[in-house]
């Protein structure tokens, strides 16, 4: 058991609204994988740095600290930079989604116009899974 | 859903903006060259039969203030309206976010329920929770319309223009089709070109173009006959794509309000209930937004084709 903890890959949930962090978290678990959550931006940075998960699921609106503003430091700090990160969010205008891209983000998901299977699926593909 | 187009510039357009007549722009400056006009006459008869320059400076004087004050209502009005329309837009904008994220939750939990993960459901529970799934999809097409909407009358609709190729986009469409053209007795036929030329355009919103166009075809074709038919050629230095059937049609009267938001014909509504209208308003923002041209003709009881055209690469 201990060695399966180690190997499954671990995913940092970036989000405000418990609804979608509840069935993210769920359906993580339910697909084996080791999940941390943090409700707002500043705490999301803090558990990125400390434990470098493999990926980051990260909104754009979220307390004490935005997306964009989580992003670019995750970017700076050469321990986290390499850590792919999703950006997910119901934000859909151009300008936003090519920021993000911009800071470099692997990709950008609109919650709401996604499944949570195509989610999991995205996650899976950026993990080379 | 009978909405008259505020983009005209006349006095009835304003009543939309909820303003009084002596606030309209348009009345406020014909007013304006009314008594510039009456005034200029007014200082030709005084000048003429009296002899006080003095009189004459006064009504220069006083027609100018008069003239200053109308022009300065009519700044102020037209800021006005240029105010409720970005505040309409941003309201738009805001309220679609907020729903946005309940709509996910309420996606996503029926996704967790139906994954069988949490344990299995019976046939009725599985036909309910679909029916919530089907109907939250319905309202986040709604809300991502309006989205659009907003964006298109902002002038800053999302368009991630690429290379494609249009016979894939039309024979994918065809298939997904199928199965509801025969669920409406129609018949889905295709006549699709040689060598069809790449066009630039964005890819999602092509194909929700021509899926606009066939679902519109196939709902509205023959009820007991009904034949659809998808046509793609290269047409001079253009990609040519038409979707002709053989339905209800549109009357004359209705044919110059077919591209205006949340327009639905008459006889459609009659027939189908669901349709917002807006489906149309955007198909035809996205084909201008790839240069491209857009159009339909129709016989009112003999059925429609609806055509759009893009320069080939």
């Amino acid at each position: 058991m201990d060695k399966n903890e180690t190997s499954k890959n671990k995913i940092l949930i970036v989000e405000d609204e418990a609804t979608l962090q509840k069935t993210l978290t769920e359906i993580l678990i339910q697909n084996d994988y080791n999940v941390l959550n943090a409700l707002d931006g500043l705490r999301g940075l803090e558990i990125a740095q400390k434990e470098k998960p493999d990926l980051i699921l990260l909104d754009i609106i979220l307390p004490k600290m935005d997306g964009f503003e989580v992003l670019k430091r995750l970017k700076k700090d050469e321990n986290t930079s390499s850590i792919p990160v999703i950006i997910l969010t119901n934000l859909s205008d151009a300008s936003d989604i090519q920021k993000t891209l911009d800071l470099g983000a692997t990709t950008y998901l609109v919650k709401a116009d996604f499944h949570l299977e195509d989610v999991l699926k995205k996650i899976e593909e950026t993990l080379n899974i | 859903m009978t909405r008259k187009n505020t983009n005209k510039f006349s006095f009835a357009g304003y009543g939309n903006h909820r303003l009084k007549l002596w606030q309209c722009p348009s009345f406020l400056f014909a007013l304006m060259g009314i008594i510039n006009i009456a005034s200029m006459l007014g200082v030709y008869i005084i000048v003429s039969k009296y002899d006080f320059p003095e009189l004459v400076i006064v009504s220069v004087s006083v027609v100018s203030i008069l003239i200053f004050v109308i022009g300065g209502a009519v700044i102020k009005n037209v800021e006005k309206i240029t105010e409720v329309s970005r505040m309409k837009s941003e309201f738009i904008s805001i309220v679609s976010h907020q729903l946005k994220a309940p709509l996910a939750g309420m996606r996503w939990s029926a996704d967790i329920l139906l994954s069988d993960k949490l344990g299995d459901l019976n046939d009725k529970q599985e036909e309910y929770l679909r029916d919530v799934q089907e109907n939250t999809t319905r309202i986040i097409r709604l809300v991502n319309d309006l989205l659009d909407i907003s964006r298109i009358e902002s002038g800053r609709m999302n368009m991630n223009i690429q290379e494609i190729g249009l016979k894939e986009v039309v024979e994918d469409a065809l298939k997904e089709f199928n199965s509801f053209a025969k669920a409406n007795n129609v018949k889905l036929t295709a006549d699709i070109g040689e060598n069809i030329n790449k066009v630039k355009t964005d890819p999602v919103r092509i194909k929700l173009v021509v899926h606009n166009f066939i679902d519109n075809a196939i709902k509205y074709a023959d009820n007991k006959k009904g034949v659809v038919e998808v046509c793609l050629k290269n047409k001079d230095e253009n990609v040519s794509c038409s979707v002709t059937d053989n339905g209800v049609g549109i009357s004359k009267k209705e044919q110059k309000r077919v591209f205006d938001k949340f327009f639905r014909g008459g006889n459609v509504v009659e027939k189908q209930t669901i349709g917002t209208g807006l489906g149309l308003f955007i198909a035809k923002a996205a084909i201008e937004s790839s240069k491209g041209e857009i159009g339909f003709s129709s016989k009112e009881g003999q059925g429609s084709t609806f055509w759009f055209m893009l320069p080939s690469v």
